[in-house]
């Protein structure tokens, strides 16, 4: 069972989720304390580890629209949150999936902070309302990197072969 | 079934007859692009070779560029370590399409590729940054990644599993206006699509009203094409992007384009005329919010920007000498000029335009990002306003949460910064 900690609505960028002022800050080590900076109150629960490993921000579309910058997805990954969304942009989504942040794509996600989520493979069931709502598998490219523990270590799978 | 351009170059790419949209490829790479975050890209690439015993070598330097842009001169001991990291990682890698912080051919990335004749027709782009579908201007395929991705690419030499992106075409007729230009039509665009309307899909621009655009104008419909969410816009090349590459950019030898077969599968058009087309201006804090300038005019703005990957062409710069000739930047607005690159700052200088500009009381500053996005030239104070030629107006973007940024084009830029209000540039407009 994992908590929604935080609901967030359309298009949020990644100027929202780390902001441009910080991207001098590039290793994945560092960057978790700046996540979400301008809305002060959640990075400071979250700097204070008040949210749990696990716990879930709910996204509207889009999200993670914008710049490329992959610290957008390490900040997140620092503190292992799922992100829920009914849409990712595509750089964010790929970001995502090449770090191994959770992102998982959900058309129809109605919920609220507070609300535990619980996830199967193929729905997220919300256990405070009771309703149950169908994930969008993701496709078969994008999933091969996953299984490999993350593009660093699929990349080296793959050059290791070549050099053999 | 026939192809469409991003079809074809990633059919080709992937040394494949034939490639439709949803299949996956792996296209080797002609072009790799970084900026600063090089620095991030170096430490993946190194992790990738982590217990491997094999060297960390690029797999072809001469495919790869580096250009400093969006924090020059460094701001900070940070950004200065991580650009002499960099600059070491470069010289011993023998990467040679670097630019350093220079005032002769150094500038952003987006003007540096194109003026220095490093993409070409038929190319595949990849850049840590978003903004890289600016290529699409000349006949590439070019698209953003990040920093994990490019050093998997700058690994193998090319991308991993990448869905063939569905494609939307886009016919453009009409004459612009006077002071409407391609800023416009790309801002009407993203609020016709929204920020999400081409997400994982690429935008192949035709019509009469493309074919007359300039490269410069090209550059700024591809630039933003990414605001609508797409992984690239493509205008296919043509007799001006042989003269861009070969007059301007000093390109020798074969130009091939490539073109869209007759029967390419399109996931749909949308005619856009732009006979009728007002000066358009995406409000605060998405870039889908466009609104005609007519409806946001006489909006105080204490800071107007000219320049960035958008809109710091010599064509942009000329519009706004033009408007700004023998006037003065309006009591309590500050006007900040950066030109796309130094052989354009150069070139203004030349041509009088930064003259224009001083005299009006503008601040032209070196080229590169600027305040665009809010890293350490041009800040906001709380609850100011920025009017700004640049490409996007998130929440926060010029480096402070309480401002706002509103975009719009040279012309109606330089006309506000005149009257220190949102004016459009037509005299008799409403």
């Amino acid at each position: 069972m994992a908590q929604v900690v935080i609901k967030l609505g359309d298009d949020i960028s990644t100027d929202v989720i780390y902001p441009g002022r910080y991207m001098a800050t590039v290793l994945p080590s560092e960057t978790p304390q700046y996540a979400f900076s301008d809305m002060t109150d959640f990075n400071s629960k979250l700097k204070s580890k008040q949210i749990p490993a696990g716990s879930v921000i709910v996204g509207g579309k889009n999200f993670g629209c914008g710049s490329s910058r992959e610290q957008a997805v390490s900040t997140l990954k620092g503190h292992e949150l799922v992100i829920v969304a009914p849409g990712f942009a595509r750089i964010f989504l790929q970001n995502g999936i090449n770090l191994g942040l959770r992102t998982v794509v959900c058309p129809t996600i109605e919920a609220s902070e507070g609300d535990d989520l619980e996830f199967t493979n193929d729905e997220i069931v919300n256990k405070t309302s009771g309703k149950r709502f169908a994930i969008e598998p993701l496709p078969k490219a994008r999933q091969a990197i996953i299984d490999a523990g993350g593009l660093i270590a699929y990349t080296r799978k793959l050059l290791v072969a070549k050099s053999a | 079934m026939g192809m469409t351009v991003a079809e074809k170059i990633l059919a080709r790419a992937s040394g494949l007859p034939s490639v439709k949209a949803g299949d996956v490829v792996e296209p080797k790479v002609d072009l790799a692009m970084s900026h600063e975050n090089a620095a991030l890209v170096i430490n993946q690439f190194l992790e990738v070779y982590q217990g491997t015993n094999l060297q960390p070598n690029i797999w072809d330097p001469s495919k790869v560029s580096v250009i400093f842009d969006h924090r020059v001169p460094a701001e900070s001991p940070k950004t200065a370590s991580n650009q002499k990291k960099v600059r070491e990682f470069v010289g011993a890698q023998g990467v040679g399409k670097f630019h350093d912080i220079r005032g002769d051919v150094g500038g952003i990335c987006h003007q540096i590729l194109p003026e220095n004749g490093y993409v070409r027709p038929g190319f595949v782009v990849v850049g840590t940054d978003s903004h890289t579908t600016s290529h699409g201007a000349l006949g590439a395929f070019a698209f953003g990644i990040g920093a994990t991705e490019m050093a998997s690419v700058w690994t193998l030499g090319t991308v991993l599993n990448v869905e063939v992106p569905a494609t939307i075409k886009v016919n453009v007729k009409g004459k612009f206006k006077k002071f409407v230009g391609p800023k416009d039509l790309i801002l009407h665009l993203i609020g016709k699509l929204t920020a999400q309307g081409a997400n994982f899909k690429v935008i192949e621009f035709h019509g009469p009203t493309i074919r007359s655009m300039s490269t410069s104008g090209r550059l700024v419909i591809c630039n933003m094409s990414v605001e609508a969410g797409a992984t690239a816009g493509i205008v296919p090349a043509d007799k001006e992007t042989a003269r861009y590459l070969r007059e301007e950019a000093g390109v020798k030898g074969t130009i091939a384009p490539v073109v869209a077969d007759k029967d390419a599968a399109y996931e749909k058009v949308i005619e856009i005329d732009v006979s009728k087309l007002e000066s358009q201006v995406a409000c605060p804090h998405t870039v889908d919010n466009v609104k005609s300038v007519a409806s946001v005019k006489g909006i105080r703005v204490h800071q107007v920007v000219i320049g960035s990957c958008t809109n710091g062409r010599l064509d942009d710069l000329a519009i706004a000498a033009g408007i700004l000739k023998g006037k003065k930047v309006s009591q309590g607005t500050r006007m900040l000029v950066f030109p796309a690159s130094g052989r354009i700052y150069a070139q203004a200088l030349a041509k009088g335009y930064i003259g224009t500009f001083m005299k009006a009381g503008a601040v032209v500053m070196n080229p590169g990002c600027g305040p665009c996005l809010g890293i350490h030239e041009g800040a906001l104070g709380d609850g100011e306003t920025a009017l700004s030629t640049t490409n996007r107006n998130f929440k926060g973007r010029m480096g402070n949460p309480n401002s706002q940024v509103f975009l719009c084009s040279p012309a109606v830029a330089a006309a506000s910064a005149v009257k220190g209000v949102i004016t459009n540039p037509r005299k008799g407009a409403k």
